[in-house]
């Protein structure tokens, strides 16, 4: 039997406009004027996001890919959805496609859910008979069946999301691509989800294409792994080995840049040089991913807004190995109110003066910056940090880590 | 079930997949059912505005151009600026929704694909539905004011119409693609509309014109010749032939232009937006 999906020498260029993104016909005017007298414009370079990648898979095979922020991922996920197409090579699909990038894709404030049901389910590629069908179905996982003949925008944003993945977990192609979409969303329903499309795919022969960053939804869910690094396929084989792989890829610093720090104007979806552009993490004022206990952490975050947001917000959210959240609020939350600098370079610094997660092992940073109502980024795990065991009490015996999660400076017993 | 084989490839060359549009027609439905929908959702009139505005429009012409400045068309005059007006708004509608219609849909161009010539033809199939509203309110008006409509209706009206949805269509998948790029072409469109209303015989017939030359010219608005063809069989006067052809052929040359600069611009759609 012929592979479910054939990519062969796949490239994708992206042509970066370094101050903004929408054209304007006088710049194309004064653009081409430049480069009629030889100069030439210096502010577009090149960037390929994805770079000759070779990749056969399997009816029925189940393949995670993972990689940093801005590998490419997204971008390889986009091209076999035809969202974007390809700068060189090509892709063959064998097979019916639906791709969820998003989940609630074309969901519309002003119908009710039931209409939402069908809207979204007939943009994801379902027939209406097919949707008629399923229709019990989905409300019934959805778990808003009072609310049906309710305008979604009345709804909660947990229930929006809910009746998104409900009808997302009803598609039943041959070939299914999942973006991170199971990032947002409780991790209870998340888990429903994905127990749904396991189920589905184990019983059926589907073929699954998984992105992801949760390490543990990845060897749940998917048999083989590919890792991308900066556009390029650098390993393909078990899902084990790949994952373990990538744990590799953040202890070496061949590269020399430090992963408490990374650069986002690589990033393809940053053609635009709008949002944030760059992170850094501080542990006690070092550029660092180790933390003892009760360590000071920043986070110095680089902009630069295009358009002035109305309600700007940012947030953050640390999380352990299992996506166990410990803490997650927004400028909001703390009773802040942001004002950000627009059209040029600003910074921003998230300070947590004492992270007294005391629990040893890896913990992972969600950032979010933007505006709910314009353009919000979400970078799921920016960071991963460890916290070492350390003396925190110096009374030379070490606490029970299984007993102590977090830790409270200065406690004291009096008599 | 059937063994479908896709191949993702660099853009090349273009191919007008009709077949594709075809299989896609009920996501084209659903587009359309949405569109109504929420147009007249919370709306205390409902699907009324869409009479409503030429109505009171057609109001004004009447006491402006008829009782005051003595207009004369060949037709009951209410009737005529009636008829101009509800083709007017399908025309008008028809291009200035669909223009917008890809950034507006930018969140779904971005995680989907489907053929996305859909988007501007669901903007101009529910302009197309307003209008038939409209259409059922200027018969009610012919009964009432006892117009005399000739058997050329028969054949004049749905060409009028195919000739607004050609033109219309060609012109609105233009502007949407140019607007995915340029956003220039967002400030463009009012004055772009304001001139095609005013170079179109809805309050004034192009047989009262003097100049030949004039005449030929206002032809090459598209809605010229649609509305010359829909007032044929409400008149005992001609038709103007040369006319019609003018428009048909520009209808064309927009319709070809329209969709080869869509479809070249397809592939970068999703990266722009």
């Amino acid at each position: 039997m012929k592979p479910a999906i054939e990519i062969n020498q796949l490239g994708k260029k992206y042509l970066i406009h370094k101050p903004e993104r929408y054209l304007s016909l006088r710049d194309t005017i004064t653009g081409s004027f430049k480069n009629v007298f030889g100069r030439r414009s210096d502010n577009k370079k090149d960037f390929w996001a994805l770079h000759d990648i070779n990749v056969k898979i399997d009816q029925g095979e189940r393949i995670g890919i993972i990689g940093k922020n801005g590998a490419g991922k997204s971008t390889l996920l986009k091209i076999l959805s035809r969202v974007t197409w390809p700068t060189s090579g090509n892709a063959i699909i064998r097979g019916r496609l639906s791709s969820l990038l998003e989940v609630g894709t074309g969901f519309h404030p002003e119908l009710t859910g039931r209409e939402n049901i069908y809207l979204n389910g007939s943009i994801l590629g379902l027939k209406k008979r097919e949707i008629d069908r399923k229709f019990d179905a989905i409300v019934d996982f959805s778990g808003v069946e009072n609310f049906l003949d309710t305008a979604l925008k009345n709804y909660s944003t947990g229930m929006q999301l809910r009746l998104a993945f409900a009808v997302a977990a009803h598609l039943e192609p041959e070939i299914l691509l999942i973006d991170e979409v199971l990032a947002v969303g409780d991790m209870e329903f998340q888990k429903k989800c994905l127990g749904k499309m396991e189920e589905v795919s184990k019983q059926h022969g589907r073929t699954i294409v998984f992105v992801s960053h949760s390490m543990a939804a990845l060897k749940q869910l998917c048999t083989k792994g590919l890792l991308l690094e900066n556009g390029r396929l650098i390993y393909q084989g078990s899902i084990q080995t790949t994952v373990d792989k990538y744990s590799g890829l953040f202890q070496t610093h061949s590269d020399g840049i430090n992963n408490a720090q990374f650069d986002l104007t690589k990033h393809a979806d940053k053609a635009n040089n709008n949002g944030l552009l760059s992170a850094a993490m501080y542990v006690n004022g070092q550029l660092n991913e180790t933390f003892i206990p009760g360590s000071e952490m920043k986070i110095l975050l680089t902009y630069r807004i295009n358009d002035a947001l109305i309600d700007p917000e940012i947030g953050i959210v640390i999380k352990d190995e299992n996506n166990m959240a410990y803490l997650g609020w927004n400028n909001k939350h703390i009773g802040q109110k942001l004002y950000l600098k627009t059209r040029e370079i600003g910074q921003a610094t998230i300070i947590i003066p004492a992270l007294n997660i005391f629990s040893p092992g890896k913990y992972y940073v969600d950032l979010f910056f933007g505006d709910p109502h314009q353009f919000y980024e979400c970078l799921y795990n920016s960071f991963e940090f460890t916290i070492i065991q350390d003396d925190v009490y110096k009374s030379g015996i070490l606490l029970n880590p299984a007993l102590n999660k977090i830790y409270i400076d200065n406690v004291t017993i009096k008599t | 079930m059937k063994e479908t084989e896709i191949k993702i490839a660099p853009a090349g060359s273009v191919v007008f997949n009709i077949a594709e549009i075809w299989d896609n027609r009920e996501l084209l439905y659903f587009f359309i059912w949405r569109d109504i929908k929420v147009k007249y959702k919370q709306t205390y009139l409902g699907i009324l505005w869409a009479v409503l505005q030429p109505v009171l429009l057609m109001i004004i012409f009447y006491l402006v151009f008829f009782k005051s400045l003595n207009v004369s068309v060949g037709v009951y005059y209410p009737i005529y600026v009636f008829a101009g007006l509800i083709l007017w708004g399908l025309y008008s509608t028809a291009i200035s929704h669909s223009s917008e219609s890809m950034l507006s849909s930018s969140q779904i161009i971005r995680k989907i694909y489907f053929p996305r010539l859909l988007i501007p033809l669901a903007s101009l199939l529910t302009a197309l539905i307003d209008f038939f509203i409209a259409f059922i309110l200027l018969l009610i008006l012919f009964i009432v004011f006892r117009q005399p409509v000739s058997w050329h209706a028969v054949f004049c009206f749905p060409l009028a119409i195919v000739l607004i949805f050609v033109s219309s269509f060609g012109l609105g998948s233009l502007l949407s693609a140019l607007n995915v790029k340029y956003r220039d072409f967002r400030y463009l469109l009012p004055f772009v509309m304001q001139l095609l209303f005013f170079s179109s015989q809805v309050v004034y017939s192009i047989h009262s014109l003097r100049q030949d030359w004039l005449k030929l010219l206002l032809f090459c608005n598209p809605l010229n010749g649609a509305l010359e063809l829909f007032y044929y069989p409400l008149q005992n006067g001609h038709l103007n032939i040369t006319g019609v052809i003018i428009s048909t052929g520009v209808s064309c040359l927009l319709l070809a232009v329209g969709l080869l600069y869509f479809k070249r611009t397809e592939a970068y759609f999703a990266d722009l937006i």
